[in-house]
């Protein structure tokens, strides 16, 4: 028997599989399809301190082994969240759920993660300082060290939750952002959120997407995932989650290798419903076929 | 919605690049007209969703419009040939307020749905009406089929080449109906939205992500909130529509 058990900042994780903020909404649509309580855990839609739309359609390109999505952060709010979403959650998850979070102030981010903070279901704060689909908030605060830090300070004085703050991958060097969140008392990092993309249609010779720029995601990205996380994950002494592409049992073993701690699997969800699933199925496969025994042991060993 | 691997029966051209593709395996989880399915397409990312012509409880049929990568690379599968399907997407046409006679308004490869909906309607004895719009007489399909049904079927073109010259909206005025359903382009859709006089249902499209409601990708606003096409729609409401 393998094991593919984790320990993600103290809370212990049946294997490693987290499907990403943004691919799994909050859990109902993956739950009419099979037991979500298989998973490690999974990370819910961000979500920010007022309701919003997001941008305007279409929001959704396809790209040569991946997409673009420039969705941007539509969520009921964190009240509703609160008040309606996780007790509907409760329902059919028992595990701890990843509460996404994202705001437009630093002010925004605390409040949101302070109502968050009295939800026993959520297990960990993961926050997003990396979306690059809204402007004035998101990735502003996650290309600048010192906003990433007054947001990790900001959030960690709210909530005695594990606190991951995700990062951005359009940055010049990752490495040092991981290092300010880490100095500013942030429990993990997570990474990487969407690069930042875009398709024309030649026929129209207009932007696919109406906010013409999106986020890149998909298995074109995970090399470039695999190397922040390996770099980060060697500069850091906090746990990583690794993300970006992550679409088999195999890549979810090489994430963990570069140092990943957890893995988190996106875009795959959306083309293939039961990816995760899957993946949680094939890990004890493709662990005996590289001789590994337990994953805990693998974490940063390449 | 179920993963399905369905078997290609036939796929064939039925006008110029609209194609008609039929589907055998397990389709029980379509069980309204006006739903759709996400077709897997070797070497593309996303799943390409496809609205559903006809359906049965093992076979399906769809009629789509070559209009890019995917749908070309759809074009070329062969019978025999598998298909990874999501199937049984969205949320359909509802019958409950069709009355005695309901109206069907399609335009282009908007047709297709309203096909299994006149069939449904039949079912119920209703007095089926359909409007069908093109562009110009090369470009119509599925006439014979409505009419074999017992429809009345009123056939506009935009250049006048047969039927009624002009938009669907030009033949609203020979028609008398209780409620009506319609499918097409968007401004289409909007026209027949101030043109017609009952209440209806409407069927949107959209670029999507998933296709069963996790991404967000397709959303919308109307009046009963924020709605995504794939799993709230396609079918809409004409009282719940904000343009």
């Amino acid at each position: 028997m393998v094991n593919t058990k984790v320990t993600l900042c103290g809370v212990e994780l049946d294997n490693p599989v987290i499907p990403a903020s943004g691919t799994f909404g909050y859990g109902h649509e993956f739950a009419e399809l099979y037991d979500i309580n298989k998973l490690g855990a999974f990370s819910f839609k961000g979500t920010t301190r007022e309701e919003r739309f997001g941008n305007p359609t279409p929001r959704i390109a396809e790209c040569t082994a991946g997409m673009i999505n420039s969705v941007g952060l539509q969520n009921p709010g964190v009240e509703k969240v609160v008040n309606e979403e996780l007790p509907k959650l409760k329902k059919v998850y028992r595990k701890k759920v990843m509460a996404n979070v994202s705001g437009f102030s630093v002010e925004d981010y605390a409040y949101t993660c302070a109502k968050l903070d009295g939800c026993e279901q959520v297990g960990w704060i993961e926050v997003n300082v990396s979306c690059p689909n809204v402007h004035g908030g998101g990735m502003s605060f996650g290309t600048s060290e010192k906003a990433a830090a007054e947001v990790t300070r900001a959030v960690k004085k709210v909530t005695a939750k594990p606190v991951l703050i995700k990062l951005s991958p359009n940055v010049t060097d990752i490495v040092s952002i991981a290092k300010a969140c880490e100095d500013a008392g942030a429990d993990g990092v997570s990474l990487i959120n969407t690069l930042l993309g875009m398709r024309i249609d030649i026929k129209r010779r207009k932007p696919v997407i109406s906010n013409v720029l999106g986020g890149f995601s998909g298995p074109a990205v995970f090399p470039v995932a695999l190397g922040m996380v390996y770099r980060v994950a060697k500069a850091v002494k906090i746990p990583v989650v690794g993300m970006g592409g992550v679409s088999s049992a195999e890549d979810v073993i090489e994430m963990m290798l570069a140092g990943a701690t957890a893995v988190e699997v996106g875009a795959a969800n959306l083309v293939n419903p039961f990816a995760s699933s899957e993946i949680v199925d094939d890990l004890p496969r493709a662990m005996e076929k590289y001789g590994i025994n337990s994953l805990e042991n693998i974490i940063g060993r390449c | 919605m179920k993963r399905v691997y369905f078997e290609i029966t036939e796929n064939i051209p039925i006008a110029p690049s609209v194609y008609k593709i039929t589907l055998s395996g397990d389709a029980s989880d379509i069980t309204r007209a006006g739903q759709f399915v996400n077709v897997k397409i070797d070497g593309l990312y996303l799943r390409r969703p496809v609205s559903v012509c006809d359906f049965s409880r093992d076979a399906l049929t769809m009629i789509y419009k070559v209009v890019g990568k995917g749908t070309e690379k759809l074009s070329m599968k062969k019978p025999g040939e598998k298909l990874d399907v999501l199937s049984g997407l969205g949320n359909g046409y509802t019958l409950d307020n069709a009355g005695k006679r309901p109206l069907l308004i399609g335009g282009g490869v908007g047709v297709p749905p309203l096909y299994g909906l006149a069939k449904e309607l039949k079912k119920l004895g209703a007095e089926v009406s359909v409007i069908l719009g093109f562009n110009t007489k090369s470009g119509i399909f599925y006439r014979e089929e409505f009419e074999k049904l017992g429809a009345k079927v009123l056939v506009t073109t935009a250049d006048g080449s047969y039927g009624i010259k002009g938009f669907v909206t030009d033949a609203l005025g020979q028609t008398d109906y209780t409620y009506f359903y319609a499918c097409g382009p968007e401004p289409m859709l909007k026209a027949v939205y101030k043109n017609t006089v009952t209440d209806g249902q409407f069927s949107f499209e959209e670029r999507m992500g998933c296709g069963f409601g996790a991404c967000m990708g397709c959303s919308c606003k109307t009046v009963t909130g924020y709605k995504r096409i794939c799993k709230d729609g396609p079918v809409l409401e004409k009282g719940e529509i904000l343009w």
